[in-house]
Formats: structure tokens, sequence, C-alpha cells
């Protein structure tokens, strides 16, 4: 009997009660003013404005023209845990998560030591239940160590809970590696999710290749490092029937090897991260260390065309690449700097601001792309219907607010959009039927 | 000006005071007595991460010309190779309160990134393959003193412009002075994009004739084992300033240190047209003269850190979507 892919923290089931929320639901066409009631964690009743009255016991919370949406689902995070705990663990990055509206991620494997082998998955999955205050997945190494060598125990691993496999980070170079682990997924299934880049052309670059980089003297990675890795890896993909996720698209040339894979039949998926959706290599002028991540900022086309592709749905969904580093690792030039930018707090205010409020994307639909990636991964995906575990985010979208003003709850604080004005800020998280996340200023009617 | 971070900190009439300071302050050296009081009191330190020989000893000899007391720190052999990060480098190095720090990393942006950590005057005197501000400015000195004036010049920078932060910073200032440059190298050392600094491109050396000045790079020999070029054989033939590729009008520059046999041969090296050793006398007026600008101008109080973070958002918070 294999175990259940997410893992659920120690956090106890909510009674409450939602009087008067705008509710918005695509998934289940929901769009509009309810009573909303969460008993035992689950959403027990969903009413007109009005018609659900309030019971003793239960905490009762005034809509005021606040939204309630299904929680997020990350599929792409770093939770940093075993190893590197100065960065994240498990309940910082789980915190930070439900403090973005997020009520499952996906957390990723290069840690120290690599989560590789059944033992460590176990151990890993035992402190998420004993720390995570959002569910948890997590996604085990395709090869032994992240080096493309040597397959994990990918059915053991699968026994023991694995969601997927992923060698993010360290991406497998090797096609005929690849291509074993895509005929091993037969055995055992399991998304296998790759980051995309050739390293040869990758190498000794820090940033987008272009303009900017050749006006920085930084040496440049173009973005056919990704865009040819990503052909490459579909075309396997196709041969083997096999599942594969591509993770965090940076350009236009690898949003048309998506749409060619689609077309051809193949069984592939893509994400795409709120940096690269709104920001440019433009952004890396300054040298700040906050903008150096894999896949590096490229040019606005490159841009437009990730926005495009999310909209049109080449893209599948939006996943943060959530990546903490510790200050002191950031705070030197920039190509000593590690590669990455935290995300979970800012990803929804943010893409609701630059992308929602300018029309670029509507609301409902940034919200179907914000939990798509629940089902990609073969989980179930959140909805506000009776009978469902309360996965809920309740926000208020005229809130504004500068990222960062007034801390972070992740542990370490590189984010892209700290400093900048947002608007739409999560109120209250509801992960697993449990209260994730409340902000500080939400009153309470009555409890 | 606070700093000297970049070129792109001058504009023409900022850089054209600092040349013609330069030129003041070289009635300077060829007193007997080489020194004036400018900056009695004052102190300079050389943080350098990267050997260098002339840039180092250069600014040394400008800052003690002007009676600056200098104290110089080589990263290797002290605390930074007990794993000492450049931040608490700087720190510790400011408790001693100097009023200006030049610095060379081998990394782009360091030196504007100490300038957030302390409150010194802070120079670039290389910043990996950024920028070397104050060798544009001693080329641009040094022209002026050959040619009169730089005003609608044609400027080749011959060589390997990928990995020279000479060739960025000079590819600026010259075309701030009115010249045209144009950069010429093996098409694996010219950087991708760099025509967006408004120069021209070129991967032989079949029109240099059209060059009134031919500024050759160092060709480093670790790009060989890089693979960049498949030889420096195969790189002398293609590229390398001869006598016969060097026509007589024309003027010949090089940062230095020269590779005689490689990017020039030895006798262009020896030739009048050269102007190699007065860029090294250049060295020291043009850096007297930033110091003395840097120490004595009107210095705006320390700017506070984070400043980027707050240009920047104004970049996204501004940008309108299609």
């Amino acid at each position: 009997m294999a175990a259940a892919p997410l893992v659920y923290g120690p956090l106890p089931p909510a009674d409450l009660l939602l009087r008067d929320v705008d509710v918005l639901d695509p998934r289940a066409e929901i769009d509009g003013r309810h009573d909303v009631r969460v008993r035992a964690g689950q959403v027990t009743e969903l009413g007109a404005p009005g018609t659900i009255s309030y019971e003793p016991g239960e905490e009762l919370l005034e809509g005021r023209g606040n939204r309630l949406l299904p929680a997020f689902f990350d599929p792409h995070v770093h939770l940093r845990t075993p190893g590197q705990e100065h960065k994240e663990d498990l309940e910082t990055g789980t915190r930070a998560a439900a403090a973005g509206g997020y009520g499952a991620v996906l957390a990723m494997p290069n840690t120290d030591p690599v989560l590789d082998s059944a033992p460590l998955l176990r151990s890993l999955r035992d402190a998420a239940a004993r720390e995570a205050r959002v569910a948890v997945g997590f996604l085990p190494a395709i090869t032994r160590s992240l080096v493309g060598e040597q397959l994990t125990e990918m059915a053991e691993l699968r026994a023991e809970g694995a969601v997927g496999f992923t060698d993010d980070g360290q991406p497998v170079q090797s096609a005929g590696m690849l291509r074993k682990a895509l005929q091993y997924q037969r055995l055992c299934g399991g998304v296998i999710a790759l980051h995309e880049e050739d390293k040869t052309l990758s190498r000794g670059g820090s940033m987008h290749e272009g303009a900017v980089s050749a006006a920085l003297g930084l040496g440049g990675i173009p973005t056919l490092s990704e865009s040819t890795m990503l052909a490459r890896d579909a075309a396997l993909a196709g041969y083997e029937d096999a599942r594969v996720h591509f993770q965090h698209l940076s350009c236009a040339a690898s949003v048309q090897a998506v749409a060619d894979a689609k077309a051809s039949g193949w069984k592939v998926s893509a994400e795409v991260t709120p940096h690269h959706l709104l920001l440019t290599e433009e952004d890396v002028r300054g040298m700040d260390t906050r903008m150096k991540m894999h896949p590096p900022l490229a040019t606005d086309a490159d841009r437009q065309a990730l926005i495009a592709g999310l909209r049109d749905g080449t893209i599948d969904c939006v996943a943060t690449d959530h990546a903490p580093h510790a200050r002191d690792e950031k705070e030197v030039p920039f190509e000593q700097a590690p590669m990455g930018t935290t995300g979970l707090e800012t990803a929804f205010a943010a893409l609701f601001t630059h992308l929602v409020l300018t029309g670029a994307l509507e609301l409902a639909l940034l919200v179907e792309r914000m939990t798509a990636g629940a089902r990609l991964f073969d989980l179930p995906t959140p909805r506000i219907a009776q009978g469902e575990p309360a996965n809920l985010t309740l926000v208020d979208l005229d809130a504004e607010w500068v990222a960062g003003e007034r801390g972070w709850e992740s542990r370490s604080e590189n984010c892209c959009f700290a400093g900048r004005p947002l608007r739409g800020r999560v109120l209250l998280t509801l992960a697993a039927g449990g209260v994730a996340y409340r902000e500080r200023a939400l009153s309470v009617v009555a409890a | 000006m606070n700093h000297l971070l970049s070129i792109e900190d001058l504009d023409r009439a900022g850089i054209e005071r600092i040349v013609e300071q330069a030129a003041r302050f070289s009635e300077v050296s060829d007193r007997e007595i080489k020194k004036v009081p400018a900056l009695r009191g004052r102190m300079v330190l050389n943080l350098f991460y990267e050997s260098s020989t002339r840039t180092r000893s250069s600014f040394e000899l400008a800052a003690k010309r002007l009676s600056a007391d200098v104290v110089n720190f080589a990263a290797s052999g002290s605390s930074v190779e007990k794993g000492e990060s450049l931040k608490d480098t700087v720190l510790t190095l400011s408790a001693h309160k100097p009023d200006a720090i030049v610095i060379r990393t081998p990394w782009a942006g360091a030196a504007a990134l100490v300038s957030r950590w302390c409150s010194a005057a802070i120079v670039n005197a290389g910043d990996g393959k950024h920028e070397h501000p104050t060798q544009a400015l001693l080329d641009v000195y040094t022209l002026r003193g050959r040619l009169g004036g730089i005003d609608g010049a044609s400027i080749w920078i011959v060589g390997d412009v990928a990995h020279s932060r000479v060739a960025r910073s000079n590819i600026i200032a010259f075309q701030r002075m009115g010249a045209k440059v144009t950069v010429a190298g093996p098409p694996t050392l010219i950087p991708r994009g760099i025509e967006s600094l408004g120069c021209d491109v070129r991967f032989t050396l079949d029109e240099l004739d059209s060059a009134d000045v031919v500024y050759a790079l160092r060709m480093q020999r670790e790009r060989m084992s890089e693979m960049w070029v498949p030889s420096l054989r195969e790189y002398a033939a293609w590229y390398q300033i001869n006598g016969r590729r060097l026509s007589p009008r024309q003027v010949l520059m090089h940062p230095g240190p020269v590779n005689r046999g490689v990017e020039l041969s030895g006798e262009v090296v020896d030739s009048p047209q050269a102007v190699i050793t007065a860029q090294v006398e250049a060295g020291v007026v043009v850096r007297m003269a930033v110091l003395y600008e840097l120490l004595t101008g009107a210095r705006a109080p320390s700017p506070g850190s984070g400043a980027t973070a707050e240009a920047g958002a104004a970049t996204v918070g501004e940008r309108q979507l299609a």
C-alpha cells in the first residue's frame, strides 16, 4: 500500500462561518456573494448571503467585500530541509506558503543530503507532519545525488509517497539517462519534472545573454540553453509515451516548443513563475542579486510570450520556484551570488497587480492557473463546494501594501519584488481544513 | 561626484574637467620635488583583490604626489584567505576611516556594492569584466595629448572584447568624447549585444585602414585552455597588430601588460606610433585628478543603503502591459 502523496501538518480542524463573502471558484462555477460554513475542516454549507445563521462555538468572519478563492497550489518550492535550514525549513517555508494563500506545495530535492532515498523521504514526511502549516508533497531526485549517473530507487520512493521526480537545479544532461527514467516511469508512475538547461551553453553565465549582459560584462546564458533541451526532452517523452512537466519556462522559444509537443499529442505540461511573467533583463541592470535566478530573466518579448502562453493554456500553471537564500549569501557581488528568489508571499499580489489590474489576465483565469498544478501531479484540486475539505484563501483585492514592509514569514528575504507597491493581500488561508494563516488585522466578530 | 564607479557617471563635461585637471597636475610630475599638499591628512586605501602592478602603483603614486596617506591592502595573505566576506573586509577597513577606497575585484558591480557599505569615496579600479573607468580617462587624456582632440576620430578596439573591462569603459568614454568606435576580434570573443553600446562590430581587420587609432587588448593565455580560440598562433595570424597591418598615420594604444608576439608584434610596440608608455605616465596624473576631484569637491552626505531596491521598484510599478 503506497503512502498518500501529500503530508498534512498538525493544524486543528477549523469551525467557522464566513458571512457574505464574494466567492470565486472557476472550476465550481461560483462567482458571487455567499455565506460559507466550515465545520471540522470541511465546507459543510454554501448558501445565499444571510441564509446561514451563526452557531455558538464557531468563529464568525464578515465578508466586507473580500474575495474567497480556492487555496493556491505551488508545484515548485525549495524548503531547504534537510541541511540548509539557515535559509528555510519546513515550518518557515510552509508559513510563507500560507501567507501567500497556498494550501499545498511540492518541495524540491536539492537539499543536503539530496532527497534521493526512501528512508530520507520517510523522515522528511514525518517532520512535515509535525511542522508544516500547509500540505507538502515531495519530489525526490531522478538520479542519485543529482549527478545524472544512476537512477534513484524510484519504485520504492513512490511507495513511500514520492509525488514525482526531479533533478531541479542540476538537470539531467544525458539524453540516455533521462530516457531510462522515462522508461522506468511505466513501472512506478510519478510525474517527472524537468528543469531544462544545457550546461554546455549556460556555463559561466550569470544572466540572460544580450544587450544588458554585454553592457555589464557579465557572462550570458542564451535562452536556447533552455529551449533546445526542452525540445529534446519533449521528443524523448513523446517517444517513451512518458509524462513530463517542464519547470519555470523563461522564453518564447520554450513556449513554442511546449506548444509543438502538445500539438504532437505528447503528455507534457509546463509552469511559469511570477518573476518571469513580470520582470526582464532590464531589471538586472542594477546588479541586485535578488534578480539573479535560474533560468535568468530574459527580454520583454519573452515575457510577453510567457503571458500569452499562460493565457492560452500552453503553460498550465503558475509556480513560484520559491528559492530562499540567507542574507549574507546574497549580499555579495552579482557573479558570486547563488541563484534564486523567494516568491510564495508575493506571487498572488504581484500577478494580480501587474496582470489582472492591467487587463492582461482575468482574475478567474489567474485563480485557475494558480491552482492547476495539483491536477498536473495527480493530486486533488482545491474546490469550494459542499463536502470538500476547506482549502480556502480570503483576499482583500483593494489592500495596498509594499512587499516586505512588514518583514517576511520566510526565513529569507531575497524576494525580487521587495520594495514594490502591490495590490491584493491574503487575509486568511485554510489548508486542508485548518487555519494556516491569518493576517494580524483580520477581525473576528465572534468566537 | 561622490564616487567613480563607472565611466557612465561622467558626461562629456565631466571627462573634460578631469582631463584638464590632469594636465595641470602633469606639471607636478616634472618638478624636482614631485609633490603638492592638496590632500595632506587624507587617507587613500588601495583594496586589491586581483594582482595588479601598474594600476595599483599608479594610484599609490597619485595619492602620494597629492600628499595623502596611502594604505595598501592586498587580498592574498590577508583575512580574505581566511574566508572573510567582501562586506566584512570593507567594514573592517572602514573603521580606519579612509577618505577614499580604490578597489579592484574580479566581480562586476563590486565597487558599486562597496559604495553602499561605507562612507568613503569609492574609485572603481576594475570590477570583473565590467568597467575600468580610470583607464578610460587616462586613454582619453593620452589621445588628446597626441591628436589634440578625439571628435570624429575612428577608434578600433581589437581583441578579446568579451573579457575586457577596458573595452567596455573605453567604448563609452571614446563615444562620449565624439569618436566613432569599432570593436574587432574573433566572433567567440565579441559578446552578443555589444553593439547596443553604440559601436560597430567587425570580425576581421580588413578595414583596419580606416582607423585613426588602433587600441589592442591583451590576449590572455588562459583563453586558450577555455577554447575561445583554437591557438595563439591562429589568433596572431588573424588579429595581431604588426608592421604590415598598422599604417604610419595610425596611433597605437594598449592597456598593458603587452604580450609581444601575440596581440602586438615587437616592432610596433617599439615604434613611435605606440603611445603605450605615455598611457602609463598619464595614469598617474589622471588618477591624481580623480582623487583630487573626489576628495576636495563638494560631496553630498553618504548615500544610504537600499537605493537600488527603490530605484528598481519604479520600473515594474510604471510598466504597463499591452
